[in-house]
């Protein structure tokens, strides 16, 4: 019986103002409350709402065999409660289907995991725990952001009562198996992995309106078709995006709802196949076995590795100036500061810093807000440094 | 008087020194006319007329921006960074001046020339190579003697001079009457440089003005310090030695901030070096600066230093003695020649540069100490002292020539 895993990853970060050298030492604020407000209703206008309402139809009309994943970042929760309650509610009425499975983040969209374990154990208890409260259950799903996986994330993840893991279908990662069944973390047997398919997710989020694709226009048809031929021989077919692609990145006028609109129903034309939550498709689908996995991948560019948001010596003297402070917040773990300290972790700030061209540079425009990534890291060193000032005025 | 920039139109110390000039001048009764590509008019010292060419419309005229037409201008070539989706940019220029430059330049000469081509003067004054073009056709046009001052050499500002620009700047050194140089050091350069006959170069060091504010008491020990770069962000002013400089103070006092403002075309790489330095927790990057952000980092600055490769002069490092902040500057300037109490460095030798730096840093009293002596050596630069020799010069060529 043959699977389709659906995951959307929402999330939006909390960009910072222009916060020039003769401001430090003010205090902040740090964060430009109005443009973070304006993008936030703007993608909820383009995405969340018609989307969310889109997914409810198709659960609906479906009688529960439509089922999918998805993940909220701790930053989206906190723009949503501080100032869209309205598509907080929508998120919840999805999670009141019981088709909805939830999954575990860290809070702040952070690469903690590789700077400071500790903290990276709080954000994701903490994440958790969100979840829990706003979406009625504790995920039991990981996934790290942007998709960093190793055998230690996975041990990490295990150690904080994780069954299954995502990770990208990377071909170092993969070498010549399939990224259509469930594997087991080297170091945690009893977990699984559900790998990402590249080829298929990424003619959605990123092909999908490129005129000049060979498979452009893409039909819910075909691209069921496409689905059938990769999960011929049974297995799981897992299409990891940003839920952002629907409206926001991909616009309503390309035909992107129009799409999801049809593709369950062109899915399940297919006698046996089925939709399944993470957590579902981890159970019902045979494994492939031990998948090891010793150095970190992602999902992002080309590369598939850490290098959008450490690549470059700017990035990597901001996130380790940054985590330097941890030491000075000390055990403060509730306070104003651990808070912004936090919020600075988002890796956002470490993506627009990115100096990579072409291509991925591309992509990496499409969500900047800054002229140049030596702009984003002046600006962000200087914001950082008056957060300094202010962690150590309050050291004890 | 021809120049390319006048307040409040500004991209570097040239504007300044053109206001602070023509006003003493004025003052000693004579009359000036100052043309430039762009003035705003309601700068001008008493005594002074402001002027600028008519727009056209032509690809090399002026271009139409925020519902002026205005003339854009730079001395430097260098691409000017795009603002970004918030419509900001640390890297970004003054936005004085455009790209395509030598055309500008010489479209500026030409519609210059006409708009002085009525008006009786006697003597032709052109500020550095931008003005040759203008200078040459009205001394064709008038005949008058033609006096350029040199506040900068394009063998300045870079390891490779533009041919280009170069040539128009022998060209008019080799055409005018008189050459005033900013400093002993540029002279020397012009008659080396240019092959230009020694006794035809007059130097006159700049003047600089007293601040409007009073002075800030220097700091005490305790305090954070603050070690300031001032200047365009270029081969010539030496940025990359004092980002090599603050790397190695920092290894031995981990709570100095360095900060260098200032844009040009070595920004971003000045950035990047800072970041595989792992220096970026102490360097602050403040883009162009100018009115009172530029007084308030002067104020909050506990040294200036000034390692320029080659600096005629260095106003920067005037306008921080002024107001009591001491200096260290390269021995390659015209301002070591005038300050005998300033830390003077190789600009190149970032271990010694570093080593006076934490001297400086670690002494409050040397710092007093080299400050006070330093701002009664600069009592006697002066603008009223400066336009006084240039009005002799001046005097001298009205006599002398027609």
């Amino acid at each position: 019986m043959p699977a389709v895993c659906l995951y959307f990853q929402a999330h939006q970060p909390f960009r910072l103002r222009r916060y020039p050298y003769l401001e430090v030492g003010k205090g902040g604020p740090y964060e430009d409350e109005a443009l973070n407000r304006r993008l936030l209703d703007r993608v909820a206008r383009r995405c969340y709402l018609p989307a969310n309402d889109l997914l409810m139809g198709l659960i609906d009309g479906h009688g529960g065999r439509f089922r999918f994943s998805l993940s909220l970042s701790g930053c989206l929760l906190d723009q949503l409660e501080l100032w869209r309650p309205d598509v907080l509610e929508s998120f919840r009425a999805l999670a009141g289907t019981g088709a909805v499975e939830f999954l575990g983040e860290t809070d702040s969209h952070s690469l903690a995991f590789v700077y400071s374990p500790r903290e990276f154990v709080r954000q994701v208890e903490d994440h958790a725990g969100r979840v829990e409260r706003l979406f009625g259950h504790r995920p039991v799903t990981f996934r790290h952001t942007e998709l960093i996986y190793s055998d230690e994330v996975a041990a990490a993840a295990g150690d904080l009562g994780f069954e299954a893991i995502l990770a990208e279908g990377a071909p170092d990662l993969l070498g010549r198996r399939t990224a259509g069944v469930p594997y087991r973390p080297a170091a945690r047997p009893r977990m699984r992995i559900l790998l990402r398919n590249a080829r298929l997710s990424d003619d959605v989020a990123f092909r999908f309106s490129r005129r000049d694709w060979e498979g452009y226009p893409l039909t819910a048809e075909r691209y069921a078709a496409w689905i059938r031929g990769a999960g011929a021989e049974g297995g799981v077919v897992n299409l990891f995006m940003d839920y952002e692609t629907f409206g926001e990145h991909q616009w309503e006028e390309t035909g992107i709802f129009a799409f999801l609109a049809a593709l369950p129903g062109e899915v399940l034309k297919g006698d046996d196949w089925v939709f399944a939550t993470i957590r579902e498709a981890a159970c019902l689908v045979p494994d492939g076995g031990e998948l090891p996995c010793p150095r970190l991948v992602s999902w992002a560019d080309q590369e598939r590795d850490l290098s959008a948001w450490a690549g470059n010596a700017m990035q990597r003297d901001a996130l380790e100036t940054l985590y330097s402070l941890e030491p000075l917040i000390g055990g403060r773990f509730d306070s104003r500061l651990h808070g912004t300290w936090r919020r600075l972790q988002t890796s956002d700030h470490f993506y627009y810093m990115s100096t990579k061209g072409r291509g991925d540079g591309e992509v990496h425009g499409y969500f900047n807000p800054y002229a140049s990534p030596h702009d984003a890291y002046i600006n962000y060193m200087n914001v950082l440094d008056d957060f300094a000032r202010e962690v150590r005025k309050e050291a004890p | 008087m021809f120049g390319w920039e006048f307040p409040p139109r500004l991209s570097g110390g040239l504007g300044r020194v053109c206001q602070a000039l023509t006003g003493a001048l004025a003052r000693r009764g004579c009359r000036v006319t100052f043309v430039a590509p762009t003035v705003a008019g309601d700068e001008a010292p008493a005594g002074v007329t402001l002027l600028s060419p008519p727009p056209t419309a032509d690809a090399t005229g002026p271009r139409a921006e925020g519902g002026r037409r205005r003339w854009s201008l730079h001395p430097y070539r260098r691409r000017r960074p795009s603002s970004g989706p918030a419509g900001w940019s640390y890297l970004a220029g003054d936005g004085v001046y455009g790209e395509d430059l030598m055309a500008e330049v010489e479209g500026f000469g030409e519609r210059a020339a006409a708009l002085v081509e009525g008006e009786d003067f006697d003597v032709i004054y052109g500020h550095d190579w931008m003005t040759v073009p203008a200078c040459l056709r009205v001394k064709r046009l008038k005949g008058r003697p033609y006096v350029f001052h040199c506040h900068s050499l394009e063998y300045d500002r870079g390891v490779f001079p533009d041919d280009e620009i170069a040539a128009v700047e022998r060209e008019g050194l080799k055409a005018a009457d008189v050459v005033i140089a900013v400093s002993r050091y540029t002279k020397e350069r012009i008659v080396r440089l240019h092959g230009i006959a020694e006794e035809k170069v007059v130097v006159v060091h700049n003047g600089v003005d007293e601040p409007a504010r009073p002075l800030p008491a220097v700091r005490g020990e305790g305090e954070e310090k603050v070690v300031l770069f001032l200047g365009r962000v270029t081969y010539q002013k030496g940025p990359e030695y004092f980002v090599e400089a603050a790397a190695r103070v920092l290894g031995e006092m981990p709570e100095v901030t360095f900060v260098m403002a200032g844009t040009g075309d070595l920004l971003p790489r000045m950035v990047e070096r800072v970041a595989e330095l792992k220096i970026g927790r102490r360097f602050r990057f403040t883009g162009f600066l100018e009115g009172e952000d530029l007084e308030r980092i002067l104020s909050e600055s506990d040294l200036l230093v000034m390692p320029s490769v080659s600096e005629p002069f260095g106003l920067a490092a005037l306008e921080a003695l002024v107001r009591g902040v001491p200096v260290c500057v390269s021995r390659t300037s015209g301002v070591a020649e005038v300050v005998e109490s300033a830390v003077k460095v190789d600009c190149s030798d970032a271990a010694a540069m570093a080593g006076r730096i934490v001297d400086l840093l670690r002494d409050p009293a040397l710092r007093r100490e080299m400050a006070r002596k330093a701002r009664e050596e600069i009592k006697g630069l002066t603008w009223e002292a400066a336009s006084g020799r240039i009005m002799a010069v001046l005097e001298g060529l009205r006599g002398g020539g027609a």
